[in-house]
């Protein structure tokens, strides 16, 4: 009796199929170095062999916001709701790009590291996790290359700038992309396994979905049936409020950044659910 | 009673044949449909063997079937079978790699896999950067793998290099670092599948070295070889897959014959009959028989250690053949030749002209250990043609003999062959 008892204290059960949200917090946290390490990869193996380095994180965004003011600015004369169209763009791309690196990257988590995970157990969601860390710190240069210019235009006093309680909110909407951009990407990658459709689906979306968000036009611009389309798109709210608080406008609603933040709570639970499921069997159809 | 360090039960494994994308979805909304409506699987019913030489008509097929087995703490198990017997599989199911498609298997103790050294190698990063990569790949944390640095570093021998990065390294030196941290990984259990493949003579024996180190500290190790040397020497305990299915489970030495007998299942009737085996070399199938008589003449299925035998094969051409040569040779289980014989080494003459006949090799006092032996036989004539060559076309059985007459017996672990000798002090 003592010995059956014995044996039934296993330390891990391999079943076919695990429960919906059966996560194991404690083994992500087992391999936090693993992610440490892997978004210390991503972010030194990008620049291995570059003169300019991490100085890339600043050109590019600068380049597209130059690109996008002779085109949107000079040559269509769209409307920054009268800020400076340099901040108002680079302001909208810094946080779009976090949102759309992390999803792109993510989605491919599955094809693209398949050697890897052919071989060797590690929580799977590591990876995403580690996604979204070094795409942060991307996004953290970046977001000093904004706030430089930023103070540039506040002592040229262009804009009117105060400290404001609603600062806070930003590391919230930057929390809120991360997750959208992860739970999408999840949900993608999880799909991806078995239809690569998806891939084709994801290039070009990606950039229509940009359009779809008012990144390099306010909201206040449309009107109608398509300002009510745009305010479906979760990610209006975040770029609009992101915006509005770092160049100091009067923010209006809320309501907006709720409906986003309870997409977002379900984009990530969906996630959470398909990628649990694939997880397992992936490497058989991948 | 021991405590089992894991415990496999009813494991099934089941594979799509096949482009994985062509009715992926059909199947998908067809299963969706049985499962709605309470119903079995419709694409787990039939129960396909995987017989990698019959053409299946199904769309699916059992990797494996029905595995039940357990392993004690420390003991070491070889994994052995032929390639796509479901080896591999049952270690990625084992180390998580790919989940199981029914039963399950309960493991005690952290499990750790080798399934290819060196995963998760980032080129462009130095020697270092990638012993901790690969290191929290493998479940270290940052601080085990820096408390064992010293110890990865100087068992890969790759002390100069280890700020370069890997992409500059040559093959050898990329497989020594990778093996290093994956030998300083500290499991309970560990799963190692061939790597043993790589490196040159001299690392290779250091891994042996280090796996014999890592089984005598008590810890379980599985290991799939085809290596049957390196498994006979490491392991205890041999679980032996047949097309997916569990054909033995016990003790190593207990295992490998029953291996060995499953590679050579054809040749095990007194006389093989060899018109319809697969020839490596020759021009025609001439041999056609072959069988082992001993010194009276009598066929025989086995042979005493030490007693002579005769083995004999008939051969029948339709053209004459000049200045023939036939030939015998021995090989013993792991593939190394023990001797090899013709009628111009042993009386220097071929013979002139034949069509037909009964080739004799006659061993008056063969020194063969007991164990198994394969024979290959072959006909060579002028101009230095291989007539007819039949590589391993039957096995020898030699029983054990009290040689030295004190009662104490060879084992196959003591060498290749005996010899008659005296041990004394002067």
């Amino acid at each position: 009796m003592e010995i059956t008892n014995k044996q039934e204290n296993w330390t891990e059960i391999i079943t076919p199929k695990k429960g919906l949200f059966d996560i194991n917090f404690k083994e992500i946290w087992h391999y936090r170095d693993l992610i440490m390490l892997f978004v210390r990869r991503d972010f030194v193996s990008t620049y291995k062999q570059t003169i300019l380095g991490p100085i890339w994180f600043f050109v590019q965004p600068l380049l597209t916001s130059l690109i996008f003011i002779i085109i949107f600015t000079r040559i269509a004369h769209l409307s920054t709701e009268g800020l400076p169209p340099l901040l108002f763009y680079l302001a909208g791309i810094t946080l779009w790009n976090y949102f759309s690196d992390c999803f792109t990257k993510t989605s491919n988590v599955f094809v693209a590291n398949a050697n890897i995970f052919g071989k060797v157990y590690f929580p799977r969601l590591s990876n995403p996790l580690a996604i979204i860390i070094s795409n942060l710190i991307k996004f953290a240069i970046q977001l000093l290359l904004l706030i430089i210019i930023l103070l540039y235009y506040i002592f040229d006093g262009k804009i009117v700038f105060a400290l404001n309680p609603i600062l806070f909110l930003i590391p919230f909407l930057i929390f809120l992309m991360a997750i959208l951009g992860l739970g999408l990407g999840i949900i993608f990658s999880s799909l991806t396994t078995k239809y690569r459709d998806l891939t084709f689906l994801l290039q070009f979306g990606i950039q229509l979905l940009m359009y779809a968000t008012p990144v390099i036009y306010p909201l206040s611009s449309a009107t109608g049936k398509l300002k009510t389309v745009l305010s479906l798109n979760p990610l209006t709210p975040i770029i609009e409020l992101f915006r509005k608080i770092i160049l100091g406008q009067e923010i209006v609603d809320f309501s907006g950044l709720a409906y986003c933040s309870i997409f977002t709570v379900i984009t990530l639970f969906i996630g959470i659910i398909v990628f649990n499921q694939v997880e397992k069997s992936f490497m058989d159809t991948v | 009673m021991a405590e089992i360090a894991i415990k496999v039960e009813n494991l099934y494994k089941q594979y799509k044949l096949g482009m994985v994308n062509t009715g992926t979805i059909s199947h998908d909304l067809n299963r969706w449909w049985h499962k709605v409506r309470g119903k079995e699987d419709p694409y787990q019913k039939v129960t396909v063997t995987n017989d990698r030489t019959q053409k299946s008509t199904h769309d699916y097929v059992w990797a494996l079937n029905d595995i039940n087995f357990d392993v004690n703490v420390g003991e070491v198990l070889g994994i052995i079978g032929k390639n796509g017997a479901g080896k591999s599989t049952l270690l990625k199911i084992l180390s998580k790699v790919t989940g199981p498609t029914k039963g399950n298997i309960k493991i005690n103790g952290r499990i750790a896999s080798l399934l290819e050294v060196g995963t998760g190698f980032h080129p462009e990063l130095s020697g270092l950067e990638n012993i901790y990569l690969n290191g929290a790949i493998l479940g270290m944390t940052k601080k085990e793998i820096s408390r064992k640095l010293d110890e990865i570093v100087s068992f890969s021998g790759v002390d100069k290099y280890i700020d370069t990065p890997v992409k500059r390294y040559s093959s050898g030196m990329y497989v020594r670092l990778a093996f290093a941290v994956a030998a300083h990984l500290e499991p309970e259990i560990l799963i190692i599948d061939e790597v043993l493949a790589v490196g040159d003579a001299e690392f290779q024996k250091k891994c042996l070295g280090k796996m014999k180190d890592v089984a005598q500290q008590g810890r379980t190790v599985l290991f799939v070889s085809h290596n049957m040397v390196a498994v006979q020497q490491l392991c205890t305990k041999g679980l032996f897959l047949k097309n997916g299915g569990l054909a033995y489970f016990g003790d190593i030495d207990k295992t490998l014959p029953h291996y060995f007998d499953y590679d050579n299942a054809s040749a095990k009737s007194d006389i093989a009959n060899l018109e319809e085996k697969a020839r490596s070399n020759g021009i025609a199938k001439i041999i056609k028989k072959a069988w082992i008589e001993n010194l009276n003449n009598q066929r025989v299925s086995r042979v005493l250690m030490g007693e002579g035998f005769k083995i004999c094969f008939e051969f029948e051409a339709d053209f004459v053949m000049e200045n023939a040569l036939f030939g015998f040779a021995l090989e013993n289980l792991h593939g190394m030749r023990v001797t090899t014989i013709n009628n111009m080494i042993t009386s220097n003459t071929s013979v002139k002209e034949i069509k037909n006949g009964v080739a004799i090799c006659e061993f008056t006092s063969p020194n063969l250990l007991a164990g198994e032996y394969f024979v290959t036989l072959g006909i060579v004539s002028d101009p230095n043609q291989w007539i007819d060559y039949v590589e391993h076309a039957f096995t020898i059985k030699v029983e054990p003999a009290d040689i030295y007459k004190t009662g104490k017996l060879l084992e196959s672990g003591h060498g290749v062959v005996f010899m008659k000798a005296n041990v004394y002090i002067k």
